[in-house]
């Protein structure tokens, strides 16, 4: 098992990732006999599965034309009086439809973590910090980013945080992040 | 419940399709019992949890044609990490509905396909692709987020998560199914990798190639083939909104053994406690009569997929009280009576909890997941630990009533399913 390094040195691997890449081949051998068959090792070949979507973010777009002129969109049903920070146009509650509301750029911090580890797709980005954000005012609350600390000790449940946003809009929930107020 | 089995879980099985794979849990499930003949069983249900993983749709179908089931009925069930839980519930609903006499539940999931991040990648989009993916992507990073609410609120402590993995990765010790079998310490489990603060590598469960079968029957036919079969007596179903920032901070929903006045200060279930979890305990208790459960159940095998959700789901089961999960844990309840795991435990066995090692370290091919509770239950109840694991280390000397526990997403689906000794 994994030992304390005092030394703060990496450590060096202890055993290869599995790659994905391989050697052309062109033929492999077969036995004369048929009954030798069951025996042999699988053939495993590389196969790409990549697609490009024209994804629609349909009746939650206002939220992300509201990141890009530095504004935080949620929603609100009339009727029952209840706000979300993540938005949603149907109600939880009632069934009934909301509407959209600006809500506060400052908040807090409701929970946090540092994830060192993630999807492939943003393995390149860790260390980073994700918080859960909540509101005065609103009833549910935010995931986004949080930039600024170090490491995970320097935040703290409660801690105030406010709204940045990109300069350059990417449309993407990532374009608006928290920093510590 | 009249057979089970489970193909032996690996990190990767090049050698062998995921038909293959299938056929070897459900070919052990029908050795088993003899008598069950391949013409009697009316139907299958069969699950897989993603698409993205085998690179085949409809692999339901390929799964069921190649066990010589066709042309009988099928369909697929598929509910994330709970698809296992819901495969298990639909075959009953097959049988309890008097559609099939006999139904065979089969799910499987083939993860090395890919590499693990890749892998975790997939996973992660089972979280809202407009909202949660683009800024996280990534489950383990969504659980730790729970926990570090959990112990914020009750003062769970990352000591008491380490202990649940010491605790499933010694039982797994004595299952020769088991992806991971260690003797590990609290320190071990600290020490190793960060994955997501606080959750370390050893706090999370491992992707796999593996499938699992369950044969499930009508009374009558269930005597017919065996002396020993093992009834079902509840089942519960919860939902959760996808994204966990939309959970309401209201009211708990209570439990038999539960009054207002437990929770005057607490919001629920907010991050720390998982609303689904509960709905389906308390439907399954109700429908198998049980208002006590740390008394009335022998055995829990429940959805750990992480160190933080199985504390969290104790507190769900209503095993404990809210914000309880990490004393009872410390306490020693849920640990087995009978082995060895070198830490102080005073109310040691109470209540075992993944007496099979659970998935963190029988390892998670999520479509096969819910029924390798089923199964690995099964035998606990029928007294057949020695027959299957080939040694009686595992076997709990009074395991009249067990129930399994299958959860999805961030606790957006979850099953419960109350089992309990047939004859």
């Amino acid at each position: 098992m994994a030992k304390k390094n005092p030394s703060k040195r990496p450590a060096a691997s202890s055993k290869f990732e599995e790659p994905m890449t391989g050697t052309t081949v062109f033929n492999v051998p077969l036995p004369a006999d048929l009954k030798a068959l069951k025996g042999t090792s699988p053939i495993v070949v590389k196969q790409p599965y990549n697609i490009e979507y024209l994804h629609s973010y349909g009746q939650d777009s206002p939220f992300f034309a509201g990141l890009s002129n530095k504004k935080l969109l949620g929603t609100k049903c009339p009727k029952c009086d209840y706000t979300w920070a993540t938005p949603r146009l149907a109600c939880t509650q009632c069934g009934g439809e909301t509407d959209w509301v600006e809500i506060p750029q400052t908040g807090r911090v409701h929970t946090f973590t540092t994830c060192y580890f993630g999807g492939e797709e943003f393995l390149k980005e860790t260390p980073f910090h994700l918080v859960l954000v909540e509101f005065d005012g609103v009833d549910t609350l935010l995931l986004s980013r949080l930039l600024g600390p170090a490491q995970p000790e320097e935040i703290k449940i409660g801690m105030k945080i406010k709204a940045k946003f990109r300069r350059n809009s990417q449309l993407k929930p990532t374009d608006v992040y928290f920093v510590p107020a | 419940m009249v057979s089970g089995g489970v193909s032996k879980f690996a990190k990767a099985r090049p050698d062998a399709t995921f038909q293959k794979i299938v056929k070897e849990s459900f070919d052990y499930a029908m050795n088993d019992v003899p008598k069950l003949k391949h013409s009697m069983i009316d139907g299958s249900v069969v699950s897989y949890f993603s698409d993205h993983f085998t690179r085949q749709l409809m692999a339901g179908i390929m799964a069921v044609d190649y066990l010589g089931l066709c042309p009988k009925p099928n369909k697929r069930i598929e509910g994330g990490g709970a698809t296992g839980g819901l495969c298990f519930q639909a075959g009953w609903e097959a049988v309890a509905s008097g559609r099939m006499n006999v139904c065979a539940a089969f799910g499987f999931e083939t993860m090395s396909r890919v590499p693990t991040w890749k892998g975790n990648e997939f996973i992660a989009l089972a979280s809202d692709v407009n909202f949660d993916y683009p800024v996280g992507g990534f489950y383990s990073g969504y659980y730790a987020m729970m926990v570090n609410r959990h112990m914020h609120e009750f003062g769970t402590t990352v000591e008491q998560l380490a202990m649940v993995s010491v605790k499933n990765h010694m039982n797994a010790y004595g299952n020769p199914y088991a992806q991971k079998r260690r003797k590990l310490t609290i320190a071990d489990v600290r020490n190793s990798a960060m994955v997501a603060y606080p959750l370390t590598l050893l706090d999370i469960c491992v992707m796999s190639d593996g499938a699992a079968t369950c044969i499930l029957a009508d009374e009558e036919t269930a005597f017919k083939l065996t002396d020993h079969p093992v009834k079902i007596t509840g089942v519960g179903t919860g939902t959760d909104m996808m994204r966990m920032s939309d959970r309401p901070h209201g009211e708990v929903l209570l439990a038999p053994n539960e009054k207002k006045s437990d929770y005057r200060n607490l919001k629920y279930p907010g991050v720390h406690s998982f609303r689904a979890g509960r709905s389906a305990g308390l439907q399954a208790y109700k429908m198998a009569g049980i208002t006590d459960p740390l008394k009335q159940l022998d055995f829990v095998e429940l959805h750990d997929a992480y160190t933080s959700s199985e504390i969290q789901t104790y507190e769900d089961l209503a095993l404990c009280k809210y914000g309880d999960g990490g004393k009872f844990v410390e306490a020693g309840y849920p640990f087995m009576p009978q082995i060895d795991y070198g830490m102080k435990l005073p109310k040691k066995g109470a209540l075992p909890v993944n007496p099979s090692g659970g998935l963190i370290a029988c390892g998670h091919p999520v479509g096969a997941t819910g029924l390798m509770q089923a199964v690995f239950a099964f035998w606990q109840i029928q007294g057949s630990i020695k027959k299957h694991y080939g040694s009686p280390e595992l076997q709990l000397k009074k395991a009249n009533r067990g129930l399994i526990h299958s959860h999805a997403g961030t606790g957006t689906y979850v099953t419960v399913s109350i089992m309990e000794r047939g004859w």
